[in-house]
């Protein structure tokens, strides 16, 4: 530990370097410990415990909570929470898929524009992204309120009734969810789009490509990494979104999000909520694997 | 203090990473005021040996000693040896002036005498009035003088040059080599130069130290390395020669395309003779001795000379006076004994 | 070819319109003069001036300031050392990945999570001190909690581009440790810490989830306040302050573009130096 060495040009000893390294990095990790770590733990914990008669944790270890998620209940097996859990992972696909449609043409377009109004179309993809989620969701009760055309449109072809809005509805949960998480997508992939090479894309033209294969093969690969980031940070909160399902889903269309809210508010549930959190961290990161595994293979192609 | 002390030597040094020699042992005497060059192919050591001269890496083990005095342990603020680095790592953020003020400012020196001194510096490598531009506004030639003034400027006892031109275009390059060999001589400083370019380390050098895998194969002026190259790397390195492979009977040469005289007999039976393109002489007359009839295989137009292919033995020959050769000709190829050059295989 | 830009152009406006004319109908809904319905009943601003004489919006609004300036502040100085202490020294290669790996855990773990954990977590500690009871204090850990990641990744990035040979210069130019963290070190980082904190600010304002799970009845911000108000009813005086949350967005986009774009113009000059 003695040993002395030169780093970044000033000759130490290890012993110093490690301790000065250990002085930077200590205050950091340590809050990361406490505050992240740490309750992530005594979260998986809590996931065994059990609930008290006034909502209180009851420390004894118990499968209960996962057996529940898994819809064994006192009057036999449902598939509500498990109906609930894939739901979430199933509109965070879509959410996902239709987020990555919109992105590439939005992408071709502003990249296609001069450089001055470029910058001004991104800055217009820019500011949704950092609007608060509550205003962007809540927003869409106007869109989709009773009096306005769009919902007057859905009684005449007679899918509501006249004088209903469009929301709660998993429709209006879809169109929230794609207007909140679009531009999370849509600006990654535009900082890989604008770095097209695109004498690819035109090499594959002169070999008379269907548009199809010229983006399989030279547009989709390059943009990859772009892609991969807003895929990513779509995909993950999506699975946890539950502002969106509240405000325009209702009881309707629940998503885990909702779940997990409910067991830490109304129904105090901890123990329950933390197993429920468990099921949506496995389902996420498990998510993130298979996205992994199909990236990585796509490569080799 | 004696001559004798001064200078850089280099005893012994030798550093490993993992389990591969960067830098085997070496141990060199740089003298006070010469331009030396380490020349070799990337990843032969050449830059780490130069990194640990600057402080920047530590040996394993051997000694430094700067004009008698050890400076194995002192670390890079403490030795006064300044370095160019390879993409001259300017102060982006920080104006010409300051650029090359920075060593003097680190060391505290009264405002009047950095202004003094930088001012000088800035004449001396024609920075002319450039003082408030920032690196991203010069050219890289103009960046590279920028890096030599912010060195030299702390009258270093040694300047050490990690691949200052490869930055720098080819035609540029060749024009900066010569200057700088004439800064070198006029400051009369030590320089200690690392390059992978042969034809630089020529024109630069006092002297030459060719590494090879963390070794130095061959130490000497540029004269002697060039012409009397010791190995077939070597050799090969400081431009193509033709290496002749053969068999040493009864004071002959043998090989697949002649029997040759040579100047001093080699210490081994079978190996190789190494004969500069430049140095053989084709003749339409047979020559005393050590000559061979040959045919014009190949020709390469290089603008200032041709470069001619014989066969058998495909021999290399340049010269700008055989003009009316064409492919298929016939002549006498003749290797003067003193042209053919030994190697140690 | 010519379709297919068409098709583009089209999607492309489509997309926009998509995402706007629901903000746009707020801004257009806060200027109506009813307060209930959505049919047009002539310009007013009564809606704006009502905010400024509402107690709670009033504080909800400074509550979201303090939030986000303090947490910003302590992020910005813990994720920036924890940026140098991750890329400027020589770790073991296993104790990298794993710190690699805690930094992207906000990233890769939906936030609602780290919001059930901080609930149980402060109810623990709660019991050890007062200061643990749900409000502005809990608020602020939570969000530095999740900033400190994203300030550590931006400054780092920032840190790999600077390189070594920069300070390697300075040393061999003899600059003294503090005389090189002066000079040219924090100069160069700045831009890094800068973007770095800009992120956390936004990231601030821009949190809801971690907010509603750790917040307290006295420390309502203003996403709290407009949540628990349209689950109640819609009125206009939510589309004003909703508009005008709106605008300050966009005056903070703006100032982060140019900031940044001035940030990015230097590293493409660094970087065509190096």
């Amino acid at each position: 530990m003695n040993k002395l060495m030169i780093w970044y040009g000033e000759l130490l000893t290890q012993k110093n370097l490690i301790k000065r390294g250990a002085l930077f990095l200590t205050p950091g990790m340590l809050w990361l410990m406490i505050f992240l770590i740490l309750p992530g733990l005594i979260l998986v914990l809590v996931s065994f415990a059990g609930r008290g008669s006034y909502g209180e944790l009851v420390w004894e270890f118990s499968l209960e909570n996962y057996s529940r998620l898994m819809g064994f209940g006192v009057f036999g097996w449902t598939p509500d929470y498990i109906v609930i859990l894939l739901r979430s992972a199933w509109v965070a696909i879509v959410t996902t898929g239709i987020s990555v449609l919109l992105s590439y043409p939005l992408c071709f377009f502003i990249a296609g524009k001069p450089k001055r109004t470029r910058f001004l179309w991104l800055t217009l993809v820019i500011i949704p992204f950092w609007t608060n989620m509550v205003i962007r969701t809540y927003s869409w009760f106007l869109i989709l309120a009773p009096e306005l055309p769009l919902a007057k449109l859905a009684a005449w072809l007679k899918i509501i009734s006249p004088g209903m809005a469009l929301y709660p509805s998993a429709f209006a949960v879809y169109l929230g969810m794609v207007s909140m998480f679009l531009p999370f997508v849509a600006l990654p992939l535009f900082s890989s789009v604008e770095r097209l090479d695109w004498t690819l894309v035109e090499a594959a033209q002169d070999l008379y490509a269907s548009n199809f294969r010229i983006f399989m093969h030279a547009i989709l690969p390059q943009t990859l990494p772009g892609l991969s980031v807003g895929v990513i940070l779509t995909f993950v909160p999506a699975m946890g979104m539950f502002v969106v399902p509240d405000l325009l889903g209702g009881a309707k269309y629940m998503l885990v999000g909702n779940l997990i809210q409910q067991q830490f508010g109304a129904s105090r549930d901890w123990a329950f909520g933390a197993a429920i959190s468990m099921g949506l961290m496995i389902l996420t990161l498990f998510s993130l694997y298979l996205y992994r595994k199909k990236i990585n293979n796509t490569e080799l192609i | 203090m004696t001559t004798q002390g001064m200078g850089l030597h280099l005893q012994g040094i030798h550093k490993t990473y993992g389990k591969t020699a960067a830098v085997n042992n070496i141990s060199i005497e740089i003298r006070s005021g010469e331009f030396f060059t380490l020349l070799g192919p990337s990843g032969c050591g050449k830059t780490t040996l130069l990194r640990m001269i600057a402080g920047m890496e530590l040996q394993d083990s051997g000694r430094i000693i700067l004009d008698g005095r050890d400076i194995t342990r002192l670390p890079a603020i403490k030795r006064q040896i300044n370095t160019v680095f390879q993409s001259y790592a300017l102060f982006p953020h920080l104006n010409i002036f300051e650029n090359i003020a920075f060593g003097l400012r680190s060391r505290k020196l009264p405002e009047n005498e950095i202004n003094q001194r930088v001012a000088q510096s800035m004449d001396m490598l024609e920075l002319g009035n450039m003082k408030n531009r920032f690196p991203h506004q010069l050219s890289g030639g103009q960046n590279q003088r920028v890096a030599l003034a912010r060195a030299l400027i702390n009258e270093p006892k040694v300047l050490l040059l990690d691949e200052p031109m490869s930055a720098l275009d080819a035609k540029l390059r060749a024009q900066v080599q010569v200057e700088l060999r004439r800064l070198q001589q006029k400051l009369h400083q030590t320089f200690i130069l690392v390059t992978h370019d042969q034809d630089e380390a020529l024109v630069v050098s006092d002297r030459v130290a060719v590494m090879r895998e963390g070794q130095i194969i061959q130490f000497g002026t540029p004269e002697q390395v060039y012409d009397a190259p010791k190995n077939k790397f070597v050799a090969e390195f400081l431009g193509a020669a033709n290496l002749i492979p053969g068999r040493f009977e009864n004071g002959l040469f043998h090989t697949d395309i002649g029997s040759f005289v040579l100047s001093k007999p080699p210490a081994w039976n079978q190996g190789l003779v190494a004969i500069r393109p430049e140095w053989i002489t084709v003749s339409e007359t047979q020559p005393a001795q050590n000559g061979i009839r040959a045919k014009v295989s190949e020709i390469i137009y290089r603008g200032t000379s041709r470069d001619l292919w014989f066969e058998p033995g495909r021999i290399r020959v340049r010269s700008s006076t055989y003009k009316h050769f064409s492919i298929g000709d016939e002549a006498w190829l003749e290797f003067a004994p003193s042209e053919l050059v030994v190697l140690d295989e | 070819m010519k379709k297919l830009t068409l098709l583009i152009n089209i999607v492309a406006y489509g997309t926009m319109a998509f995402l706007y004319l629901p903000l746009m109908a707020v801004a257009f809904f806060s200027v109506n003069n009813t307060k209930y319905g959505l049919a047009w009943k002539g310009f007013t601003l009564d809606w704006y001036l009502a905010l400024f004489q509402n107690e709670v919006i009033l504080t909800a609004a400074w509550n979201t300031l303090i939030l986000a300036v303090i947490s910003t502040l302590v992020s910005t100085v813990l994720g920036t050392a924890l940026a140098i202490g991750l890329d400027r020294f020589p770790w073991p290669r296993k104790m990298n990945t794993t710190f690699d790996l805690v930094l992207h855990l906000p990233v890769i773990i939906p936030d609602i999570i780290l919001a059930a954990a901080l609930v149980v977590v402060f109810s623990f500690l709660r019991t050890f001190s007062g200061l643990f009871e749900p409000g502005l204090f809990t608020m602020i850990i939570g969000h530095i909690t999740f900033q400190i990641a994203f300030v550590a990744l931006v400054v780092r990035s920032r840190l790999v581009s600077i390189g070594k040979e920069v300070e390697e210069a300075a040393r061999d130019l003899y600059a003294t440790t503090p005389y090189l963290l002066r000079r040219v070190t924090l100069p160069l980082l700045m831009p890094g810490i800068i973007a770095g904190a800009m992120l956390a600010f936004t990231l601030s304002l821009d949190d809801f989830v971690i907010s509603f799970f750790t917040a307290g009845p006295d420390s309502i911000t203003l996403p709290l306040y407009i949540f628990a108000a349209v689950r109640r009813v819609v009125t206009p005086q939510i589309h004003a302050l909703s508009t005008l949350v709106l605008f300050a967005t966009i005056a903070l986009v703006i100032v982060m573009e140019r900031l940044s774009q001035k940030i990015n113009k230097k590293n493409v000059l660094m970087e065509i130096d190096n």
